[in-house]
């Protein structure tokens, strides 16, 4: 267990490394007037000023000073004011929205994180239940049934399936609609008398004892998670169907069946806790996977996450936001995918002996 | 010690023991990759995926008999019928930048008129040209990151797992950073990031496929070589003092590579997603090029109107799974056969 730990966790420095190699390795197709919005505001006016930024920034440096530089910042020597640096969080200014890269993701990240929140029990709860009916009743009408479902799952692309649901629930019935708030929420919200409690619009809502906005926020919030949770159920489902199958073919299974037990509790309460542990292993990678691949289903809904920031930058080829956006998913992923494997190491057994 | 003649009657020797007919076929590819091949076509479902696959090659491969190209220069332009931002609904007269009569059109149509068949969406791009000729596009961009992703992921892959040790653990490693990011947020920055170098075309979202797409191919390979490396005419070849790089190209390789081909063969469905996801998220070709994301993306404009323009998502959208699905059908028939527990029950 100890060794299992230990090996995963110096993985870690290995992987921050590597990413931040990798993405330092696309900064350096921008030319150094683009990369100077990692340090600067506006865009240096003349060859003069030019030159000035390239020089204090070392913009021109090899390429291992210019990594340095952009890890710690460059401090200024008369002021001890310190700019960029990104493992002080500063990860440059965005131009296309007027404001540094940190503050917009500090303001989008909420939104994205309350999405994910809300995604993560009907995603996991209907792909297992999903799957271990297909199991119970192999090659049945149910498990055929969830095999096509599965298939056409998985072909719907994200942005398609979106675009249908926005056609059917919001332009035709109108449900459901895009976005994040009704204007009059967003200005109940944005009054003073609002507190930001969590900065996680549903909670806050609640605390706030506004049950109405918290009623509207679900509503912009309902085919988001649709979304995001019909294209996960079809490798969840695909997942704990097999090994559930295999589960209830173990000798523990007959026994239980034997001892005259109700196939009921055979199911649930032998087989299933069993057949789960691929499942939690796919959960736990699911939640992180969730976080990072919003960006196609917060673009479709127009909802205000960081998905939407970092394609709306990346449509505008603003860079440098694109980069911060990707330096902030990779470390959070670095650190949830360690969460999940360590974690896992305590519910299978098999791996920590392994 | 008398001669064992067989006399009588042989069937039951004939039934027992496998005495089928062996094609020069499955000779050729070996028992088990033959197994692999006729085990695809064995499903509907994988049957249902190859009609599909079959069908769309078939329309990439006649586009221009279908709908001749307005420019023939430049066929991938989808013509524009005006400028108006409304999209038109289907079936409506085509007015400007009206392309040649195809041969089937006046026996349907019963007019020698072109007609907007699915409509057109914003800016007056014709719908149904876009399909036609964006089933090229995604064959195209399908094909070449496929294959370059398939190259590249080999190679790494097998040098890796051939050379082992201190090799291996780094490459491995280096996969680990490629994985780190989800893949599609990683195609669109490098994507945006080589824009401006190479202008708006296919180019920038190739690279980023292909940059963000390799891992998988290294990682089964490298289990795959792992396994044919212990065999004994690996061992035969290393004795009688082969080289280490036509040890690995002629006798390593070429036995283990089967199912990451097919594997990669397959992968098509899902490259040609991605692709329309770069594009449907504003990065990739220039306006107005045949793509199927592209004509997608169109509709984002329209969200609030989409009941009454909803040909511009529903005859793109149905494409674009269809397509997928095709691929799917026939990939989910392999994962049944390449699983380990089945082998053996054919």
């Amino acid at each position: 267990m100890v060794t299992y730990i230990t090996r995963r966790l110096l993985l870690v420095p290995v992987l921050l490394v590597g990413v931040t190699i990798l993405i330092f390795g696309m900064l350096q197709f921008l030319s150094p007037i683009e990369r100077s919005a990692l340090y600067i505001r506006d865009v240096p006016k003349n060859d003069r000023a030019v030159e000035g930024v390239i020089k204090q920034y070392g913009l021109d440096k090899p390429l291992y000073v210019q990594y340095w530089k952009w890890l710690v910042g460059v401090t200024n020597e008369k002021t001890g004011e310190r700019r960029g640096g990104i493992l002080f969080g500063d990860f440059g200014y965005s131009r296309v929205a007027s404001q540094p890269v940190a503050d917009l993701i500090k303001n989008r990240f909420p939104n994205t994180l309350d999405l994910t929140l809300w995604a993560v029990a009907p995603v996991i709860l209907v792909g297992i239940w999903l799957g271990v009916q297909a199991a119970v009743h192999q090659n049945g009408i149910i498990d055929q049934a969830a095999r096509i479902f599965s298939i056409v799952g998985t072909s719907f692309p994200t942005f398609v399936f979106g675009l249908l649901m926005l056609m059917i629930f919001y332009a035709n019935l109108h449900w459901f609609p895009p976005g994040r708030l009704s204007d009059w929420a967003n200005r109940v919200v944005l009054a003073d008398t609002f507190h930001h409690y969590t900065q996680l619009l549903t909670f806050d809502s609640l605390l706030n004892g506004r049950f109405d906005i918290f009623l509207d926020a679900l509503r912009h919030m309902f085919l988001p998670i649709l979304t995001l949770s019909y294209i996960s159920w079809a490798t969840f489902l695909r997942v704990t169907r097999s090994s559930m199958l295999e589960t209830l073919r173990m000798e523990y299974v007959t026994t239980a069946r034997a001892k005259g037990l109700p196939e009921k509790d055979v199911i649930y309460k032998h087989a299933q806790p069993n057949a789960m542990i691929p499942a939690v292993t796919l959960a736990g990678f699911s939640v992180v996977g969730l976080l990072g691949g919003v960006v196609i289903t917060e673009t479709v809904f127009t909802y205000p996450g960081i998905g939407q920031a970092a394609a709306q930058a990346a449509a505008q080829l603003d860079v440098v936001t694109v980069l911060g956006f990707a330096l902030f998913n990779g470390f959070i992923l670095i650190v949830s995918n360690l969460v999940v494997d360590v974690l896992y190491a305590f519910v299978d057994p098999r791996v920590r002996l392994s | 010690m008398a001669e064992l003649t067989p006399t009588g009657d042989n069937t039951l020797l004939r039934e027992t023991t496998a005495l089928r007919e062996i094609g020069w076929f499955e000779r050729f590819l070996g028992p088990e990759n033959y197994r692999i091949l006729t085990g695809l076509l064995k499903t509907p479902a994988s049957i249902l995926g190859f009609i599909l696959i079959g069908l769309f090659i078939i329309i990439s491969l006649g586009a221009p008999l279908i709908i001749p190209p307005t420019t023939p220069n430049d066929p991938y332009k989808i013509p524009r019928d005006g400028f108006s931002p409304n999209p038109k609904p289907m079936g409506s007269e085509w007015k400007r930048n009206v392309p040649p009569l195809p041969f089937w059109y006046k026996p349907i149509m019963k007019s020698d008129k072109w007609v907007h068949i699915l409509g057109t969406s914003t800016g007056q791009y014709d719908i149904f040209y876009g399909i036609i000729w964006g089933t090229r596009t995604a064959f195209r961009t399908g094909f070449i990151v496929v294959i370059t992703t398939f190259l590249i992921g080999t190679i790494i892959g097998a040098v890796s797992a051939y050379y082992g040790g201190a090799v291996d653990n780094v490459i491995m490693r280096i996969v680990d950073v490629f994985l780190t990011l989800p893949f599609i947020l990683a195609a669109l920055i490098l994507a945006a990031v080589i824009t401006p170098r190479f202008g708006k075309s296919l180019i920038p979202a190739i690279i980023a496929l292909v940059t963000f797409g390799w891992m998988g191919y290294s990682r089964i390979i490298r289990g795959d070589i792992l396994s044919i490396k212990e065999r004994d005419y690996v061992m035969a070849a290393r004795v009688i003092g082969v080289k280490d790089n036509r040890i690995l190209f002629r006798h390593i390789i070429p036995n283990a590579i089967f199912p990451t081909l097919v594997l990669a063969s397959l992968a098509i469905g899902d490259v040609v997603l991605s692709f329309a996801a770069l594009s449907f998220l504003g990065i990739g070709t220039e306006i107005g090029y045949a793509d199927w994301g592209q004509v997608l993306s169109f509709a984002r404009n329209w969200i609030t109107s989409l009941n009454q323009y909803w040909y511009i998502i529903v005859w793109p959208g149905i494409t674009l799974v269809l397509f997928v699905m095709g691929w799917n059908l026939v990939g989910d028939a392999l994962r049944d056969v390449l699983d380990p527990r089945m082998r053996g029950k054919s």
